[in-house]
C-alpha cells in the first residue's frame, strides 16, 4: 500500500519545484505582460496628459494656469485640502488611540464604520449630504432659517471630502498603535509624565512615520476626490469649482489644453505623492522592522 | 518608603484577579512577588505602582493613603518586561526623560539631567553608551537601562514586573546577582514580580508566595523552603513527592499498614503526607515504612531519581538517591522521610 503512494509523491513534488524555477522564455513572457500592462493603462496616460498639456508651448500652459477660474480652482482645492488633512489627522489619532488603547463595546462596530467610505461609492456619499443639507433635506429648512449655507459652497465640499478621506489617517494607525501596546506610553506616565507629554514625547515619535504615510494619501484623495464633490459642489465657476471639477468642465467645453494644464497638476501631485511614498515606505518599512525587533 | 496594602480586592469585568490581599513591606527591602501565570502577581504589582486602581480596599505609601494617587503621584520607579525604553530616544535621554517632564522649579537644567544620567549609567555599569539607541543595545543591557531610567526620579519604591524575564538563563543569572548589589548600595525598597522560584529565592529578603489572585505565604526563602504553610506551596517550591494517607491513632497509614511516622496532633482521616524527594532515609528492614517497585530511574546531574509505586493503588512518588547508591539498582526500595508535613486530604 505504502509503495505506490510513495511513488505518485516522488514526481508530483519535483514538478512543483520545476513551477517555482520558471523557464527563462517564461519569465521574459511574464514581464513583458506586465509592464507592457502598466506602460499601456497607466504610463501612456500620464505621458499623453503631459503631451497634451504642452502641445501649445509654454506659453499657453502658464496663460491657462494664470486664468482666473482655473487659479480660483487651484486655491478651492488648496482650501479643502487645508481644512481637511488637518481634521482628518486630528480624528485619525484619536479613532487609533481609541481603538488601540482601550478596550470598549462596539469596538468592532467602530473599526467597521472607520472603513465605510472606502466600500461606499463617493456619489453616494455626495448624495447622503444633499440629503442631509439641501433645501428640501432634512436639515435644509433649519439651516435656511439661520443663514447656514452648507450645499453648493465650501463646507459641503469639505464635509464631503472630510467624508471620503477620513480612513486614511485611521486606518494607517490602528494596526501600527495596537502592535505596539501600551507599555511606552505607561513607562512614560511613570517617569512623572502628564498625558500630554507622553503623547507628544512618546506615542507621537512612534507612529510618525505612519502618520506622515497616512497624511500622505489623505492628502492626494482629498485634493483628487471628484465624485463626491461633484455632487455637492453645484459646479458654480470661480467659486465652488475644485480642479478635478474644472479639468471636466474645461474638457467639457472643449478646451483640451486647458484641461490637460490642470490634470497635469493633479498628474504632478500624483507623482509626488507617489515619490514621497516611495521614501517613507522604505524608511517606515525599516521602523516597522526596528520596532518589531525591539 | 514603606508600604501597606490593606484587604485589596481587583476585578476585571467582574472577574476578581486579587481576592482580599494583604500586605505589609517594610522599609529598604528588597521582596518578590513569586507564583504560577494569572496569580496576580503583576496585577498587585501594578495596582502598587497606581496602574491599576483596586475594587476594594487601600494601599499605603507610609502613612498616607496612595489608593486613589495616580501613577505620577506615586513617585514609583517601574521597569516592565520587555523593557518599554523609547526607541527614538538615545540612552541618556531615556534616562532623562523623568526629569525633563518634570514642571517649574522641580525641573533640573539640561545639563544636571545629562550629569545624572552619566551618574546613573555608571552605577548600571554602562558607562559611555549615552548616546546609543536601544536598537543597539543587548536585552541585558537594555533592561539596565531601563532600570537607570526608574532610578532617575529618585522613586519612594522600585517596581520590577518580571525584569529578567526575557533574557537567557545565563546573563538572567548575572543580572539578578547585580540587582542584588545595586539594591544593597542604594537601599531602595524594591518589589519584583517572578514566575522564577530560584529567582524569588536567591534574590529577595522575603518571597510572596501568589496562587489564584491570593497570598499563600509570606516568609524568607529558608521559611518558604522549609515550612510550607499549604500544599500548593510545598508543590509550588522546590521538588516535592506527595502521597495519599490515612491518620489513625496518632499514626499515619498506607493502606493497612503504618509507616513509620507518628503524628499525634494530626486530625484523624484521610491527608495527604508531603516531603522533599532528597530529605528520605533508606531503610533495609520494613518495618514501618513506604514500600514501592521501582517504575522508573533517572539520572539528574549530580542524583538519580527514581520513581516508586507504592501499594495496591500504584501510587507514583518520587525520591532522590546518590548515584552510586545500590538501592538504585533493586527492583524494590523501602523509605522513611525524614522531614514530612501534614495537609488534610483536598
Amino acid at each position: 500500500m505504502a509503495d505506490p503512494e510513495i511513488k505518485s509523491y516522488a514526481p508530483h513534488h519535483e514538478s512543483q519545484s520545476a513551477a517555482v524555477t520558471e523557464s527563462r522564455p517564461a519569465k521574459a513572457v511574464l514581464m513583458i505582460v506586465t509592464f507592457a500592462f502598466l506602460g499601456i493603462f497607466l504610463l501612456l496616460p500620464l505621458i499623453v496628459v503631459f503631451n497634451e498639456a504642452f502641445a501649445k508651448g509654454l506659453s499657453a500652459y502658464t496663460e491657462a494656469l494664470t486664468n482666473p477660474d482655473t487659479r480660483s480652482a487651484i486655491h478651492l482645492t488648496l482650501l479643502v485640502a487645508a481644512i481637511s488633512v488637518p481634521l482628518n489627522i486630528v480624528f485619525g489619532i484619536s479613532a487609533a488611540w481609541a481603538i488601540a488603547k482601550f478596550e470598549f463595546k462596539g469596538k468592532a462596530f467602530l473599526t467597521t464604520l472607520i472603513d465605510l467610505p472606502f466600500s461606499v461609492s463617493p456619489v453616494i456619499s455626495g448624495l447622503v449630504y444633499v440629503l442631509l443639507f439641501g433645501a428640501q433635506g432634512l436639515l435644509g429648512g433649519w439651516l435656511k432659517a439661520h443663514g447656514i449655507v452648507i450645499l453648493f459652497a465650501v463646507p459641503g465640499i469639505v464635509l464631503a471630502t472630510i467624508f471620503v478621506t477620513f480612513p486614511f489617517v485611521a486606518r494607517e494607525l490602528i494596526p501600527l498603535m495596537q502592535e505596539q501596546g501600551n507599555g511606552d506610553e505607561e513607562a512614560a506616565l511613570s517617569l512623572g509624565a502628564n498625558g500630554w507629554q507622553a503623547f507628544w514625547y512618546v506615542t507621537l515619535p512612534n507612529v510618525k512615520w505612519g502618520l506622515l504615510y497616512g497624511v500622505l494619501l489623505c492628502n492626494a484623495r482629498a485634493m483628487g476626490e471628484f465624485g463626491a464633490v461633484s455632487v455637492v459642489s453645484g459646479h458654480i465657476r470661480g467659486l465652488t469649482n475644485t480642479m478635478p471639477l474644472h479639468v471636466e468642465i474645461l474638457y467639457n467645453e472643449y478646451n483640451a489644453a486647458a484641461a490637460f494644464t490642470v490634470a497635469s497638476l493633479l498628474a504632478g501631485l500624483a507623482l509626488v505623492t507617489l515619490v514621497l511614498k516611495t521614501l517613507l515606505e522604505m524608511r517606515y518599512g525599516a521602523e516597522l522592522a526596528a520596532t518589531r525587533g525591539h | 518608603m514603606e508600604v501597606r496594602v490593606a484587604n485589596v480586592r481587583k476585578e476585571f469585568e467582574r472577574f476578581p484577579a486579587l481576592h482580599d490581599v494583604s500586605l505589609d513591606i517594610k522599609s529598604g527591602e528588597l521582596i518578590a512577588l513569586l507564583g504560577p501565570s494569572g496569580s496576580g502577581k503583576t496585577t498587585l504589582l501594578r495596582l502598587i505602582a497606581g496602574l491599576e486602581r483596586p475594587t476594594k480596599g487601600k494601599i499605603f505609601f507610609g502613612e498616607e493613603d496612595a489608593s486613589q494617587k495616580s501613577i505620577q503621584e506615586r513617585n514609583v520607579g517601574f521597569v516592565f518586561q520587555h523593557y518599554a525604553l523609547f526607541r527614538h530616544m538615545t540612552v541618556a535621554d531615556n534616562i532623562g526623560f523623568g526629569l525633563k517632564v518634570r514642571h517649574g522649579p522641580s525641573r533640573p537644567s539640561a545639563q544636571e539631567i545629562r550629569r545624572r544620567a552619566s551618574e546613573l549609567l555608571d552605577l548600571v555599569q554602562l558607562s559611555g553608551l549615552e548616546k546609543r539607541y536601544p536598537a543597539q543595545l543587548s536585552g541585558g543591557q537594555r533592561q539596565r537601562v531601563a532600570l537607570a531610567r526608574a532610578m532617575a526620579i529618585e522613586p519612594a519604591v522600585l517596581l520590577l514586573d518580571e525584569p529578567f524575564g526575557a533574557l537567557d538563563a545565563q546573563v538572567r543569572r548575572e543580572l539578578r546577582r547585580w540587582l542584588r548589589d545595586i539594591h544593597d548600595a542604594t537601599g531602595h525598597t524594591t518589589v519584583f514580580v517572578t514566575h522564577d522560584q530560584e529567582e524569588a529565592l536567591e534574590l529577595a529578603d522575603r518571597v510572596v508566595v501568589m496562587s489564584q489572585g491570593s497570598i499563600e505565604q509570606v516568609g524568607t526563602a529558608d521559611e518558604i523552603y522549609d515550612t510550607p504553610n499549604s500544599p500548593f506551596v510545598y508543590g509550588f517550591i522546590g521538588e516535592s513527592s506527595a502521597l495519599p494517607v490515612k491518620v489513625e491513632d496518632g499514626q499515619v497509614w498506607i493502606a493497612d499498614r503504618p509507616i513509620g511516622l507518628s503524628a499525634p496532633h494530626a486530625p484523624q482521616g484521610e491527608a495527604t503526607l508531603f516531603f522533599r524527594p532528597h530529605d528520605v532515609d533508606l531503610v533495609d528492614e520494613c518495618n514501618g515504612c513506604i514500600a514501592g517497585t521501582v517504575a522508573a530511574s533517572r539520572r539528574v546531574a549530580g542524583t538519580r531519581r527514581v520513581e516508586l509505586e507504592i501499594g495496591g493503588e500504584r501510587q507514583r512518588v518520587e525520591i532522590e538517591l546518590p548515584v552510586d547508591h545500590p538501592a538504585a539498582q533493586k527492583s524494590r526500595v523501602a523509605f522513611r522521610p525524614r522531614r514530612w508535613k501534614l495537609f488534610p486530604a483536598p
